[in-house]
């Protein structure tokens, strides 16, 4: 039982990409910021570091490679404050 | 269930998908703290851009820049430590480990000196100087303040918890049979730098 538990080893060279895709992820954002889009610039920021938190979860913290349990407490963890942001500016947006 | 090692099993009665799960129920309450402060972020921004715009202009993009290469490295250094102790080469996964705990010592120097430099220039939480200026870059330094102190602290917890699980190691008690801890202290060690990926691009890149 246990030694199945113990899941998955991940290879050197898988975390090495891992690390070099976050690296030219943080140039990307740093290069994007220097972009005058208005509003858009926020929005461009938050999709690279919701890019780069999928690959640190997915690889570095395993998530790819646990079971299905742990993937439906991230869901409801995400959904969880995405509601909270989600009412709180519903709030803020039309008072 | 091995039949061979009954006496490790009563011994060692250790569930790896429990201990897990629990750190991971941990770390989404930590997700629901940093998000109440990101919450408040957004909120100031959607009132004060400008205000923001010119707090976020003062903070230095190389400090910031710097101090994400160096937590993405301790990441990696971690992720591989538990790639050697899966595989067994206990002396590599000290060094790894190891090298971790520099690299969130470097972050805490490099905090230090960006603090400090900010202190020196009278910016720092109901400072004289903070108060003569408009709302808000009042508001935006002080979230700023809030936030990456609480982050620091959780790095200075983190870099404590990989020195000791580095103890543990050189010890035996977490070894290439059981290393659960030096996983969750991992997870812990990467909660930290997925808060950083946030914090970099809204608080230093903002225009």
């Amino acid at each position: 039982m246990n030694e199945h538990d113990k899941g998955h080893i991940v290879p050197y060279a898988t975390l090495v990409a891992v690390w070099a895709a976050l690296l030219t992820l943080t140039i990307m954002t740093v290069a994007a910021s220097r972009i005058d889009l208005g509003a858009l610039n926020i929005w461009v920021a938050l999709v690279i570091a919701c890019s780069k938190s999928v690959l640190v979860i997915g690889f570095f913290m395993h998530m790819k490679y646990e079971n299905r349990l742990f993937r439906l407490f991230l869901l409801v963890a995400v959904v969880t404050l995405t509601v909270f942001i989600g009412f709180t500016f519903f709030d803020v947006l039309y008072r | 269930m091995s039949e061979s090692s009954p006496a490790t099993q009563a011994a060692h009665p250790k569930d790896y998908t429990g201990a897990k799960l629990g750190m991971w129920l941990f770390l989404f309450t930590e997700v629901l703290l940093f998000g109440g402060l990101f919450i408040l972020y957004a909120v100031y921004l959607q009132r004060y851009p400008e205000g923001f715009r010119l707090g976020g202009e003062q903070l230095n993009v190389w400090f910031g820049g710097g101090n994400t290469l160096v937590l993405l490295t301790s990441s990696l250094s971690v992720a591989m430590a538990i790639t050697a102790l899966q595989r067994g080469r206990v002396r590599q996964t000290m060094g790894l480990v190891g090298v971790t705990v520099a690299m969130a010592f470097c972050f805490l120097v490099n905090k230090y000196f960006e603090w400090s430099a900010k202190i020196h220039h009278g910016i720092y939480p109901s400072s004289p100087q903070l108060k003569e200026l408009p709302a808000g870059e009042q508001v935006f330094f002080s979230i700023y303040y809030l936030t990456t102190g609480l982050h620091g602290i959780h790095v200075l917890v983190g870099m404590v918890m990989m020195g000791w699980v580095l103890l543990l190691i050189r010890r035996g008690k977490v070894n290439p049979e059981d290393y659960v801890t030096l996983e969750n202290a991992g997870l812990y060690w990467h909660l930290v730098d997925l808060i950083w990926i946030f914090i970099f691009p809204l608080y230093y890149l903002i225009l």
